[in-house]
């Protein structure tokens, strides 16, 4: 039988860009720059209650900071906001992989996961309100609803992917059922589960800031009232965009987690370019 | 010992085609048996129902009627004395080579050090000592299937299935892996039960062959070929062969009826 003697020749490992070619994170900074510069150039000529302009809203950020008001009130939002995503996830995933899994379960719970997803949480916030109070809790709540249905569903439409021939692997070899879950469906899932935590992400975010415009009014979302409250717009703009550079590197970072666990998913798919 | 045997087996399907519910009979009273250390090979075009048989004998479906035994005691679902080897080998893409023939060990209750010897000790009878901790998408094709052969025989079952393994191969592979898969029988001396709708290969591996068209057993014969077979390139050159050939080809052509 013919053996394979030389195991350490470089095995397929895809090209990921041609030669010459730009460097993705140069277009990235690149993009960035324009964006930033035209946003300068034109924001300058409008009324700052109207708009700002990025070294204003600089200086209104290093402002913030000098006070110590930033991290107090990141502090506040972030401290909910983990708090409720890391909930989502927890219960989410387990949730998903049981609905995909169980015929059964599918049929008693899979409509409300789908209805939870659309549900319009900002109209339900008073309500949530009666019952958990103005404080914490109810901040946590609410990321907590927000984040779990696209976890769940992206979790559940993973598992009804799964190759029905991986499955059968497992029952040929006798497997019992929970091994199946745990350890054929799971990680044919975990693509899609990422996929879900990052869509969770920006829906958290959003979340965390109707909290705290709607319940006790704290933390970066009480930033942005009390300085659109004051037409200071620059200020108004400076939780906003760090939100969304905290929405970035999370993303960015379950990326990382992804080729982390799932490294053989990065090795099979991708773009062709 | 290892002999499997199916008897009476008869399977329907309820399928909605157009929306008209339909009953398809797949398997009518198919009735054969593998003897211990026998190959044989069943052959017929698609849509016979070689490959539902297989899966029954496997346990992977449940038939309507009649049944399966193993070593003579009837046998319900999967279990560890049958080892199936699927088309396209099925590794799980996450395992590498050496995990994926570990899993079937642990499934059978192995742990420890002699899970990992034992599942090396049927890589290196496979020829892949040297890619033990590839992941699938990094092995051909032919090595592959090589894995997901060593998964069903590490288990040590008494019977192998094989489900078309070699269909997914290219021609100089599966001319290859044919000849490494009846030298593993002679090694090992598994009865082996395989699905192929290679004409050539049943003739050049199997001791007998059933034919099926229909969802029935049209008929069983043996193959004169005595093993060891030896060169199976140079066997395909001998009377004997194409005499054999022959004889299967018509009774694969036997009934004028053709299905697409």
């Amino acid at each position: 039988m013919v053996d394979i003697v030389n195991s350490n020749e470089p095995s397929v490992e895809a090209e990921t860009k041609p030669r010459g070619a730009v460097p993705s994170w140069v277009i990235t900074v690149g993009s960035l720059c324009a964006l930033l510069g035209l946003w300068e150039v034109f924001g300058r000529d409008i009324n700052p209650v109207f708009g700002s302009y990025p070294s204003a809203i600089a200086q209104a950020f290093w402002e913030l900071a000098r006070s110590g008001k930033l991290w107090t009130a990141m502090v506040e939002s972030l401290r909910p906001f983990f708090l409720g995503y890391g909930l989502a996830i927890v219960v989410g995933v387990p949730l998903g992989l049981v609905t995909g899994r169980f015929r059964t379960v599918e049929a008693a719970i899979g409509l409300y996961i789908t209805a939870g997803y659309a549900m319009p949480l900002v109209a339900l916030v008073p309500l949530l309100v009666l019952w958990l109070g103005l404080g914490f809790a109810v901040k946590v709540a609410i990321v907590f609803l927000m984040a779990v249905f696209p976890i769940c569903i992206n979790t559940w439409l993973g598992v009804t992917a799964v190759p029905k021939t991986l499955i059968e692997v497992g029952k040929s070899f006798v497997a019992p059922n929970t091994v199946i879950l745990r350890r054929i469906i799971l990680p044919a899932t975990l693509p899609y589960i990422m996929a879900g935590i990052r869509l969770a992400v920006g829906r958290a975010v959003v979340a965390m800031v109707i909290a705290e415009f709607f319940t006790s009014i704290s933390g970066l979302g009480a930033v942005i009232i009390n300085s659109a409250n004051n037409f200071d717009t620059a200020t108004m703009f400076v939780p906003i965009v760090i939100l969304m550079v905290m929405a970035i590197g999370l993303n960015y970072l379950i990326g990382a987690v992804e080729r982390y666990v799932a490294p053989w998913q990065a090795e099979i798919a991708g773009r062709d370019e | 010992m290892g002999e499997v045997s199916l008897q009476d087996i008869s399977k329907k399907f309820t399928l909605r085609i157009d929306g008209v519910v339909q009953t398809v009979q797949a398997l009518k009273r198919v009735s054969f048996k593998v003897d211990d250390g026998e190959i044989v090979a069943l052959i017929g075009p698609s849509g016979c129902g070689k490959t539902t048989a297989l899966r029954i004998a496997m346990g992977l479906e449940t038939a309507s009627a009649g049944k399966v035994t193993v070593d003579g005691r009837e046998v319900r679902g999967c279990g560890h004395d049958r080892g199936m080897v699927f088309q396209f080998a099925e590794l799980l893409p996450w395992l590498s080579a050496l995990q994926n023939v570990m899993f079937g060990l642990e499934m059978k209750g192995m742990r420890g050090a002699e899970l990992r010897d034992t599942a090396t000790r049927y890589l290196e009878l496979v020829g892949l000592s040297g890619a033990l901790n590839r992941r699938p998408h990094q092995l051909s094709g032919g090595m592959k299937q090589r894995v997901g052969i060593a998964r069903a025989l590490a288990i040590d079952p008494k019977v192998l299935l094989m489900d078309e393994p070699f269909g997914a191969l290219d021609a100089q592979t599966r001319e290859v892996m044919q000849a490494e898969l009846l030298e593993l029988q002679a090694r090992t001396k598994k009865t082996i039960l395989f699905v192929t709708h290679d004409l050539d290969e049943a003739v050049l591996i199997a001791d007998r062959i059933v034919v099926m068209r229909n969802g029935a057993v049209q008929e069983i014969m043996s193959m004169p070929l005595k093993r060891p077979r030896g060169d199976l390139g140079a066997m395909r050159g001998t009377a004997e062969f194409a005499d054999a050939r022959y004889r299967v080809w018509k009774a694969l052509h036997a009934t004028p009826e053709t299905v697409h």
